[in-house]
C-alpha cells in the first residue's frame, strides 16, 4: 500500500485524489504501523521550510522514517516542501531536513534573475530531465508542471539530480538517488503530466 | 519560452453558474461541476470559482459543493466568496483550495490577510480588487461585488495588501466585466508596477492575443470569464480554452 505521510501539513486529499484518477488506491496517515507496513511513502508539504520540518518532529514519525527509507529502501517520493525536506536543511529556516541528500535548499538567488522577475516562481514551467528515471516513463512530450516556490535545492552531488528547470536561471527541481526521489512542483496538480509521473511512481519503484 | 497563466473564471450565483456585464445582468450558464470537469479536460492552468452572492447574503462558503469542485480539479483551484474568518481558510484548504481568494473580507478586516498568510502561506492567500473608473476618471477600489465605492485607491490599497501578506492580486476591472472590448490596460499597469507579488488581470479580455497585451502591461498572470464560456455574437454558451499550440504562437512566444 501507498501511504501519504500525514504530519499536518499540506493539501493531503489532493494527492490520493489524482492517485485515485489514476487508478491507485492510497492511504493518509500518520499513524506508526501503517506506515511501517507501507510498500511506498509519498512526504508532501506546503508553506515554510521550518513549520513543515518542526510538524514532522513533533509527529514523532522520524524514526521510522529513516528507518524504513535508509534501512529497508522503501521508494519515497517528497512534493514540494516534502522534496526541500529530503535535503539537509533550507536557507528558509533554521530546522534541520531529513538529510536523506546532500545538499540545502536556497533562495532563488535575486541577482541573477532578470530584472522584473517574480518570487515566487508561480506557474507552469517546462522541465527537463538530468537523467534518465523510471519516474519520466512513457511520459507525454513537453512535460509541464505546475510550480509554486521561492527556495529550490543546491544540491552537493550533481549526479542526485533529476530535473532541471529555467525560470530566470536554471535550478534542479528534482532529485533521485537509489530509492529516495523529490520533485519541487505539484503533479498532483499538474493534469497527465503529474497523473503519469504519479502513476510511474506506482508501477516502476 | 516563458509561460504564463491564462485562468478561466467562474462565478457562482445561488448555487448555479452565471456571468455579468460590467457586475450586473447576470445571465445562466450552466452547472458548476460541469464546467470544472470540461476545464479540466482542456488542461486549463489554474481555475477561479466565485461565489459573488454569498457575501452579499452573509453567507459563508459551500464547503461541501467546493469539496466536489475540487475533487474534479486536477490543476490548482482558487476559490473566493463569503470567507470572513481564518477558520473558512483553513476549511477550504482541506477542501482541496489552493488559493483563497478575499475580497469583502480585505476591506473590511485587513487583519484576515496576514493571519491567513502566516498561517497558510502568503501562496494561498489572494486578495482581489474590483476597480471602477469614477466619472472624473479616477480609479476606485469597489466592494460588496461592486456595489458600494470605498474611495480608496486601487494601487495603494494593492500594496497595502501586498504589505499585510497577499501572495497574489487579482485585479478585476467593472467596467470591462463581460464587455469583450479588451482589459483595462492602464490598470493593469499601475497596478502591477507598483507592487512585487503577481497581479492577475481579468475584465474584458475578447481574444487570445489580448492576454498577451495584459502580460506586456505588466500582468503575471491573465484571466477571463465570458471569454471562456461564451461563443460570440450572441453570447451562446460554449466552453472553450485556446490549445497549447495556439497559447506559444499568440502568447508565449510574443512576451
Amino acid at each position: 500500500m501507498l501511504v501519504i505521510i500525514d504530519y499536518g501539513v499540506g493539501n493531503l486529499a489532493s494527492i490520493r485524489n489524482m492517485l485515485k484518477k489514476a487508478g491507485y488506491d492510497s492511504v493518509i496517515s500518520s499513524d506508526e504501523a501503517v506506515i511501517s507496513s507501507a510498500e511506498k511513502l509519498i512526504l508532501p508539504g506546503v508553506g515554510a521550510f521550518d513549520t513543515c520540518a518542526g510538524k514532522l518532529q513533533q509527529s514523532g514519525l522520524i524514526t521510522i522514517l529513516n528507518r524504513k527509507v535508509l534501512e529497508e529502501h522503501t521508494p519515497v517520493l517528497g512534493v514540494c516542501v516534502g522534496m526541500q525536506l529530503l535535503t539537509e536543511g533550507s536557507e528558509e529556516g533554521v530546522l534541520p531536513g531529513l538529510g536523506w541528500i546532500k545538499g540545502r535548499v536556497i533562495r532563488f538567488r535575486q541577482d541573477q534573475l532578470p530584472a522584473g522577475t517574480k518570487i515566487p516562481h508561480m506557474g507552469w514551467t517546462d522541465v527537463e530531465l538530468s537523467k534518465p528515471s523510471r519516474l519520466f516513463e512513457g511520459m507525454y512530450e513537453e512535460p509541464r508542471f505546475y510550480f509554486v516556490h521561492s527556495y529550490h535545492p543546491d544540491l552537493a552531488d550533481p549526479g542526485d539530480a533529476l530535473v532541471r528547470v529555467n525560470y530566470g536561471y536554471t535550478f534542479v527541481a528534482g532529485m533521485e538517488k537509489e530509492n529516495i526521489l523529490g520533485v519541487q512542483f505539484h503533479p498532483e496538480k499538474s493534469h497527465k503530466f503529474g497523473l503519469k509521473l504519479l502513476a510511474n511512481f506506482v508501477n516502476h519503484y | 519560452m516563458k509561460r504564463v497563466r491564462i485562468i478561466p473564471a467562474l462565478l457562482i450565483q445561488k448555487g448555479g453558474l452565471v456571468k455579468s456585464i460590467r457586475f450586473k445582468d447576470h445571465k445562466y450558464v450552466g452547472d458548476p461541476i460541469n464546467a470544472v470537469k470540461i476545464f479540466n479536460e482542456k488542461e486549463v492552468d489554474e481555475i477561479v470559482v466565485l461565489d459573488i452572492s454569498a457575501s452579499a447574503e452573509k453567507r459563508p462558503p459551500n464547503i461541501e459543493k467546493i469539496k466536489e469542485i475540487a475533487s474534479e480539479a486536477f490543476m490548482p483551484l482558487g476559490y473566493g466568496g463569503g470567507i470572513t474568518n481564518l477558520e473558512e481558510i483553513k476549511m477550504l484548504i482541506t477542501a482541496g483550495v489552493e488559493k483563497t481568494i478575499l475580497n469583502t473580507a480585505a476591506l473590511t478586516n485587513p487583519r484576515l490577510i496576514s493571519d491567513g498568510a502566516k498561517y497558510v502561506g502568503s501562496q494561498s492567500i489572494v486578495v482581489s480588487i474590483d476597480v471602477k473608473k469614477n466619472i472624473w476618471g479616477k480609479y476606485k477600489v469597489y466592494g460588496m461585488n461592486g456595489s458600494k465605492n470605498t474611495g480608496l485607491d486601487p494601487v495603494a490599497f494593492a500594496r497595502q495588501m501586498e504589505e499585510a501578506g497577499a501572495g497574489e492580486v487579482l485585479l478585476n476591472s467593472i467596467d470591462k466585466d463581460g464587455t469583450f472590448e479588451g482589459y483595462d490596460l492602464d490598470l493593469i499597469s499601475s497596478v502591477s508596477s507598483s507592487v512585487n507579488i503577481p497581479v492577475v488581470a481579468i475584465g474584458g479580455a475578447s481574444s487570445t492575443e489580448d492576454f498577451t497585451g495584459a502580460i506586456r502591461a505588466g500582468a503575471s498572470a491573465a484571466s477571463a470569464g465570458s471569454l471562456f464560456v461564451f461563443q460570440r455574437p450572441l453570447r451562446a454558451v460554449l466552453i472553450s480554452y485556446p490549445s497549447q499550440a495556439e497559447l506559444k504562437k499568440k502568447v508565449f512566444e510574443k512576451i
